[in-house]
């Protein structure tokens, strides 16, 4: 862009417009996504049905949702392994707020938010200050909050899952917000894919055209370089923190309000699917690399995966198999991507 | 340089003392920092000269003595007051993030917005062509401002970082071995601009291991050896040899005489003492020299 106004520099010209598109994180998810659809369209008949995509869309953008803050957090890198459980704090708490106090549901909704909030706020206050490895901290906050969930509810409605909301006041408004869906010409679209989204550009927005994103980069790729130049380090990692926390309490009311009752046990292992889907959008594990738009990719091919394997009638354990494949063969592409861009540069 | 009645002081350490845990890094050290000059801090590895800067830089607080800025008693929270007082900072080890390009680097912590409320953004363009601008003053020519800084010579890398303080506005400037790792070429273009920011009014605090890149830009002169000063100097009242004398110590004059001869014979060898060379030398000359090749 700046070559624009400028003479063209002779050393830059060739390689350049290549070395651009090769530096871009998500390529590798790009070219993963391409291929993965291109091989389910062969290999299963219904794959390319409107029905499919919409379905495929949808497992996307339950993934997706949490993947974006996941990504963001990864470039600032840290990780959050109690992300998972959290979706289902953050949906209990609506659920038996609303429930044992009788209140309208949306009371349930704004205690669920600050609730959620407060443990993103946790695992970020702990982080700075103890200054442990995120992955000892929030694997703490992981297993409290794993036995939170079962215990609460165990206590309270003395079972597994929770009293159904279904017929409470307010119900039928939040479900409008977090779990609505709409028929347009035979094929269902439901609307966490416009949350799904709004996240994304959302977080790319903040990525590339905000302060708030040049010092996520920052401290993810030099925290004591940022530090010294005057970035708010503390500030930004417990705003991370807190940027998981608000998507889990989305996805935890999405979950409570299309299925009316909340599992206790739901979400464990959830966050891994969200890391997955970030580092095959080209997220970098040590930090300081990587964009939304290439969670979104990553959540996406997982979509497209975990569907296509139903669709193709292999035994869904299948599954498994091809997201680790997918994982490594992400991550490989990536490293050779990045090496690729920088030998050049 | 300046005449002595029109001197301002910028910075003063009066015996200021360093601990890391039982560890003295610093003991009664004292230096001063006035406009328009440059004030060298010498000493061997370990001697406390990287402690000594990030105690101005606000990077660490001092465990005793006193820290004027501008003749006011401070003790800096963080590097950002540092900042905010005019203090800019070009560290040995912590200068930039190597994967972001060099333009949002050049503007870190200091990023220019436009627009309001929600709409509120990073002024890209300018950010852009301030950062062509203000290196093309600097005489570097850069490829792509959107390079990973993490891609620069080690020479580029340090000149991007003094015209980052410069362009901020800094009245001190502080840098920590800003010629370690670079050749005989680069190390004249990194003095030229420490000059130039001398030349602007700007007071520098410059570290190095090098008597012979002190002497040349030099105005005043503090020893450190293991903590403590072992001498504070005004240029005229030191020669190089001197200076090169008080660094060495005595008993390892004749091995330091030795290896200055030898390294007058080769071509291009002088500038950088051995050990620097063999740690930062290769790794940082690589792009450099493919692009001048
Ligand atoms: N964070 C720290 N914790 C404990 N000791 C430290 C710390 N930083 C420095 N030191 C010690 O303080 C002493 C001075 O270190 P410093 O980095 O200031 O030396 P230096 O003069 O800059 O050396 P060099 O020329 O190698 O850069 C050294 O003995 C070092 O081991
Ligand atoms: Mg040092």
């Amino acid at each position: 862009m700046s070559g624009a106004s400028l003479p063209a520099d002779e050393r830059l010209a060739p390689a350049s417009l290549a070395r651009r598109l090769l530096g871009r994180p998500e390529l590798g998810a790009v070219a993963g996504a391409a291929a993965v659809f291109v091989f389910f369209s062969f290999a299963a008949d219904s794959f390319l049905r409107a029905a499919s995509l919409s379905t495929i869309l949808y497992s996307a953008s339950t993934i997706g949702i949490m993947a974006v803050p996941v990504a963001l957090l990864m470039i600032g890198g840290e990780f959050d392994l109690s992300a998972g459980v959290m979706v289902t704090t953050s949906a209990l708490v609506t659920s038996m707020f609303s429930y044992q106090l009788t209140a309208n549901v949306w009371a349930g909704v704004a205690v669920s938010l600050l609730v959620t909030l407060a443990i993103g706020l946790f695992n970020g206050f702990m982080l700075v200050r103890t200054e442990l490895p995120s992955f000892i901290i929030t694997l703490g906050t992981f297993l409290m909050l794993t036995g939170l969930n079962l215990g609460f509810t165990k206590l309270i409605s003395g079972g597994v899952s929770t009293q159904a909301i279904g017929d409470m006041e307010g119900f039928p408004s939040a479900k409008a917000l977090f779990a609505s869906q709409w028929d347009i010409g035979g094929v269902t679209l439901k609307v966490t894919i416009l949350w799904w989204l709004a996240l994304v550009a959302l977080a790319t927005w903040i990525l590339l055209r905000t302060r708030a994103g040049n010092w996520i980069f920052a401290v993810g790729g030099g925290a004591d370089a940022a530090r010294a130049v005057g970035v708010p380090v503390v500030k930004t990692r417990i705003g991370l923190y807190m940027g998981v926390a608000l998507c889990a309490w989305i996805s935890g009311q999405h979950i409570l309000f299309s299925y009316d009752v909340v599992q206790s046990g739901e979400g464990v292992g959830n966050e891994f699917l969200y890391i997955i889907a970030a580092v095959i959008g080209g997220c970098l594990m040590t930090g300081g690399y990587g964009s939304a738009v290439g969670a979104a990719v990553g959540a996406f091919i997982f979509g497209m995966t975990s569907n296509g394997i139903v669709y193709a009638q292999w035994n869904p354990d299948w599954f498994k198999f091809f997201l680790g494949a997918m994982l490594l063969l992400a991550t490989l592409l990536n490293a050779w991507v990045r090496k690729r861009a920088e030998a050049r540069a | 340089m300046t005449p002595a009645n029109t001197r301002t002081t910028l910075v003063k350490l009066t015996g200021v003392s360093k601990y890391y845990g039982n560890i003295r890094a610093l003991e009664g050290v004292s230096l001063e920092v006035a406009a328009g000059e440059i004030t060298c801090v010498l000493g061997d590895n370990g001697a406390g000269k990287s402690t000594l800067i990030k105690i101005i830089s606000g990077l660490h607080r001092h465990d005793a003595g006193s820290f004027e800025i501008e003749g006011e008693e401070t003790v800096l929270a963080n590097p950002r007051a540092a900042l905010d007082r005019g203090i800019a900072t070009v560290y040995q080890d912590l200068a930039v993030v190597p994967l972001m390009p060099v333009w949002r680097n050049f503007f870190l912590g200091s990023e220019p917005t436009r627009g309001r409320g929600p709409f509120r953004r990073l002024d890209v363009g300018l950010m852009r062509e301030t950062t062509r601008a203000e290196l093309l003053r600097m005489g570097i020519d850069l490829r792509d401002v959107d390079q990973p800084i993490g891609t620069l010579s080690g020479g580029e890398r340090q000149c991007v970082a003094i015209a980052r303080a410069v362009y901020f506005g800094a009245k001190v400037l502080v840098l920590d071995e800003p010629t370690a790792a670079l050749g005989v070429k680069q190390s004249g273009v990194v003095l030229k601009y420490v000059a130039a920011a001398r030349d602007a009014g700007l007071g520098v605090v410059l570290i190095t291991h090098n008597p012979h890149h002190a002497h040349l830009v030099g105005d005043r002169f503090v020893l450190l050896k293991r903590g403590v000063m072992a001498g504070s100097h005004t240029r005229d009242s030191i020669t190089l040899d001197e200076l090169t004398r008080q660094m060495a110590g005595g008993s390892e004059l004749d091995e330091l005489s030795h290896e200055l001869a030898r390294v007058a014979q080769s071509p291009q060898g002088t500038g950088d003492t051995p050990y620097d060379q063999a740690a930062h030398r290769p790794a940082d000359r690589t792009p450099r020299d493919e692009r001048d090749a």
